[in-house]
């Protein structure tokens, strides 16, 4: 067993070091960061002041040497923009995007599966296919021009919701997020159903298929001809059985959540590090580009390596195979 | 029951005092500063920011025109020194006396921030200051040097007490955040929000709000619909698309006004084959964007009404130099050039380009208002006149580093540029300087000249200008300067003037700036 954690974590590590190296290089074939940051009426001399400054007179290779030495101390670099650490700076703004990519799950899951499950016991009803139809719309329809839209609508044409920014947080048990006040939750439901529309549907999707699929089933039939009430074949036995492919596409994709918010929060001007990472690109902030790129690799090789962990334990084919 | 009563109309009247006299301001913004310390980085939405809290020795109206600030008056009290008069009894937002020493501290501190992006040195350099009395400072530098207040108009005063020692952290979380200003810096969560009170200490004009908070909105769309949503009261960089639509909305209130910003053309004309033009055919060919005659052709052959009406949706004015009338050093006599199709046949026969040539024309496709669309319309209205231009943007990023050392030995990569120049300074040295004058890294001039354009008239012109202390007779070798390099040698081509339009809703008036900060202290209510 500990030989196999021991191998898995090695084979993280490589993975990072190879992410590293592709980032890096990658990030420094594009654009200088000097043409981004200087004021046009500097002078030669402060143009090359700056890039002494910033080390980009240095070969690639010293800078990503550099990087890597300071990497294992823990450090990832300063923005160039902010001069402060990319990690400080990520950090901060990770809750506001958690926040968003959480409660816009729970709106996936909560609508999708109950409106789902209706369409897979109905499919021919009215009812049933408009909702098929939305679940098409929002899979097709690009996230941006949803969210100006969905703006024009709620917060210009209705006047309900606030457009833009995060409002007010409150701290509760040691968590700081706008979900535990009203002015805060009205700022986020707009953002969050903009991001979820994609999620929502894919749920939709899935738990009509596969109730469609175990509606059929002989357990059902069984239970149908028991005489048990309809309303505990859906809640125990068809819930149960739709939910474990929900679940598992829910817990893979959440990264995917974390990515998309890049876009949303674009529109909503929320301040969360989706929209650091698309300032960041803009102005070639390319410390904290890497910053990110790495931590969303961390993220997801541990993850990855938690998730083999839990399923070596739980199946021991899985490390005999992984041993040979 | 009857005190709780009149307990209950007590509060109401306090909260009703409160609503009343608690004016607050919401502000959507384009680019957010991306430091508190005024000293860290050296660009638009930082400076802009920055005079809400911080004040400078010189200030600048809506035009660009000196006004005092924490200086009462200045003058040269010989060839190479300036005196500054300062401002008795003003105090800092800490309650601290504001005297010459924290000048001297400034400019010392200004020029020594550790990571700056893009530092004030430019403005500092070469000047020794000293202080004659507690409001006396005299500045001294080698050669006589006219543009003295306009450099210091973009220092600003920061406290010798509370900046002591501190760093651009100290600034960012507020501590070290003490200015003169008419605002008070209250916090600053990065992305969020920046907000601001009013210094009711202020020596100039009282502020006209008790709180503003600015909220960073990149998208145009998203910074529109916030306004119409009610969600801030005042935006910045709105659209040319949507000026019109919103015009007709009574909710709205709309002030444009022209900006120090010229787009201009940058044209390859240094290097006998030039990378990016070719003969029809594909062949080599000697570079024709180095006869005057070409050059002149390219700029009858551009019909600049046409690209203000369309491209530009009517929101600029047909540019015919560096800057726009009533800055000081532009030329009376030049008007933009007019669009004659046929003379621009005639003049490129002359060259010996009769058949044309094949061009690759360069531009940002993020950068200046409707950049892309301006490379595309000067496409057509080129391939009109027999060259056959094509189009290439690229996000701005990407495009800089090719157009100013992408090529070889860190030379401009580009032939043929879209581009543009705000003149920082609001008079017309900044972009001669920059743009036209002969590249020279040791003199720090030319450093965006990307058409190596060079002319000894020109440069010298220039050089005189710069060190031509009497403003009138800087202002004729300026406006001299500009005749010949843009009129006769067409060493760039002026396209437009852009105009920036704010909006806010109805009841507040803004007064639109050339220098394009958004600073609250230009909205009134009407």
């Amino acid at each position: 067993m500990t030989a196999f954690i021991l191998r898995r974590s090695l084979q993280s590590l490589i993975v990072l070091f190879v992410m590293s190296l592709l980032v890096f290089s990658g990030v420094n074939l594009v654009g200088d960061p000097v043409d981004m940051l200087i004021n046009p009426e500097s002078d030669q001399a402060e143009i090359e002041r700056v890039i002494r400054d910033l080390g980009l007179d240095r070969p690639v290779s010293e800078q990503y040497w550099f990087f890597l030495v300071n990497a294992f101390k823990g450090e990832l670099g300063r923005s160039f923009i902010f001069g402060e650490p990319a990690l400080k700076l990520i950090i901060q703004r990770m809750p506001a995007t958690m926040e968003l990519a959480l409660f816009s799950l729970l709106l996936a899951v909560v609508f999708g599966i109950p409106l789902g499950i209706y369409a897979g016991l109905k499919p021919e009803a009215r009812v049933s296919r408009t909702i098929m139809a939305g679940s098409i719309l929002g899979f097709s329809m690009p996230t941006f021009w949803v969210g100006i839209l969905l703006i024009m609508f709620f917060s210009v044409y209705l006047g309900w919701l606030p457009s833009t920014g995060r409002g007010e947080t409150a701290t509760y048990l040691g968590i700081t997020s706008s979900i535990f006040t009203l002015d805060g939750l009205a700022h986020l439901f707009l953002p969050a159903f903009n991001l979820a529309l994609f999620k929502l549907s894919s749920v939709i999707r899935l738990a009509r298929a596969g109730t469609r699929e175990i509606i059929l089933q002989d357990y059902i039939k069984f239970a149908r001809a028991k005489g048990v009430r309809e309303g505990r074949i859906i809640q125990v036995h068809l819930l149960k059985n739709i939910m474990i492919p929900i679940v598992t596409v829910i817990g893979l994709e959440f990264g995917s959540l974390i990515a998309f918010s890049t876009v949303t929060e674009t529109v909503f001007a929320w301040p969360g590090m989706g929209k650091l990472i698309i300032d960041s690109i803009y102005n070639l902030d390319r410390p904290v580009i890497v910053a990110y790129l790495m931590i969303i690799v961390l993220i997801f090789v541990t993850l990855n390596l938690v998730v083999d962990i839990l399923y070596s334990f739980l199946d021991p084919r899985v490390r005999i195979r992984g041993a040979k | 029951m009857k005190f709780l009563r009149l307990f209950l109309i007590m509060l109401a009247g306090c909260a009703f005092s409160l609503a009343a006299s608690a004016e607050e301001l919401r502000v959507g913004l384009k680019s957010e500063p991306s430091s508190i310390d005024p000293h860290y980085h050296n660009l638009g939405p930082n400076n802009g920011f920055a005079r809400h809290i911080f004040s400078s020795l010189v200030s600048t109206d809506e035009n660009q025109q000196h006004l005092p600030d924490l200086a009462v008056s200045w003058k040269p009290v010989n060839d190479t020194t300036w005196e500054f008069k300062l401002r008795k009894g003003v105090k800092w937002h800490d309650g601290s006396t504001f005297t010459a020493d924290d000048v001297l501290f400034t400019v010392e501190r200004a020029q020594n921030v550790p990571n700056s992006p893009s530092s004030f040195v430019t403005y500092l350099k070469g000047k020794t200051f000293t202080k004659v009395d507690d409001y006396t400072i005299h500045v001294k530098t080698a050669e006589p040097y006219p543009l003295m207040p306009n450099d210091m108009s973009t220092v600003r005063i920061v406290s010798s007490k509370a900046a002591k020692g501190a760093s651009t952290e100290d600034y960012n979380s507020g501590k070290a955040a003490i200015g003169t200003g008419p605002y008070k810096f209250v916090e600053w969560v990065p992305g969020d929000r920046v907000v601001i009170e009013r210094n009711d200490n202020y020596f100039g004009k009282k502020a006209a709000f008790d709180k503003v908070t600015f909220k960073p909105i990149k998208a145009g769309p998203a910074r529109i619909s916030a306004l119409l949503a009610g969600d801030v009261d005042f935006i910045d960089s709105v659209p040319p698309l949507d000026v019109a639509r919103l015009k007709k909305d009574s909710k709205v209130e709309l002030s444009s006004g022209p900006s120090n910003r010229v787009i201009y053309l940058h044209m390859d004309q240094y290097r006998p084959d030039s990378p990016h033009v070719h003969a029809k055919g594909g062949g080599k060919i000697k570079n024709p964007l180095m006869d005057v005659r070409v050059r002149r052709a390219i700029s009858h052959a551009i019909n600049r009404d046409a690209i203000v009406a369309r491209v530009m949706e009517g929101i600029a004015v047909p540019a015919g130099q560096l800057l726009p009338d009533g800055f000081h050093g532009v030329s009376k006599k030049m008007k933009p050039v007019k669009y004659d199709p046929d003379l621009a046949k005639k003049l490129m026969a002359e060259a010996g380009y009769g058949d044309g040539f094949k061009m690759v024309i360069h531009g940002p496709n993020d950068r200046y208002i409707n950049d892309a669309k301006i490379a595309e319309a000067l496409a057509q209205m080129l391939t009109r006149v027999g060259i056959d231009a094509s189009v290439e943007t690229m996000p701005k990023a990407v495009y800089f580093k090719r157009a100013s050392r992408g090529g070889k030995d860190g030379s401009p990569e580009f032939s043929f540029m879209v581009l543009g120049w705000g003149a920082g300074s609001g008079e017309a040295s900044s972009p001669l300087k920059a743009l036209l004058h002969t590249f020279d890294k040791d003199k720090g001039m030319g450093a965006a000249n990307r058409g190596r354009h060079s002319d000894a008239k020109v440069d010298g012109l220039i050089q005189k200008a710069l060190a031509t202390v009497d403003a009138d007779d800087r202002g004729k070798y300026l406006a001299e300067a500009t005749e010949i390099a843009v009129g006769e040698n067409y060493g760039v081509i002026p396209l437009h003037y852009q105009v920036n339009t704010w909006a806010s809703k109805k009841g507040y008036k803004y007064q639109p700036r050339t220098d394009e900060f958004t600073l609250i202290m230009g909205l009134g209510k009407n």
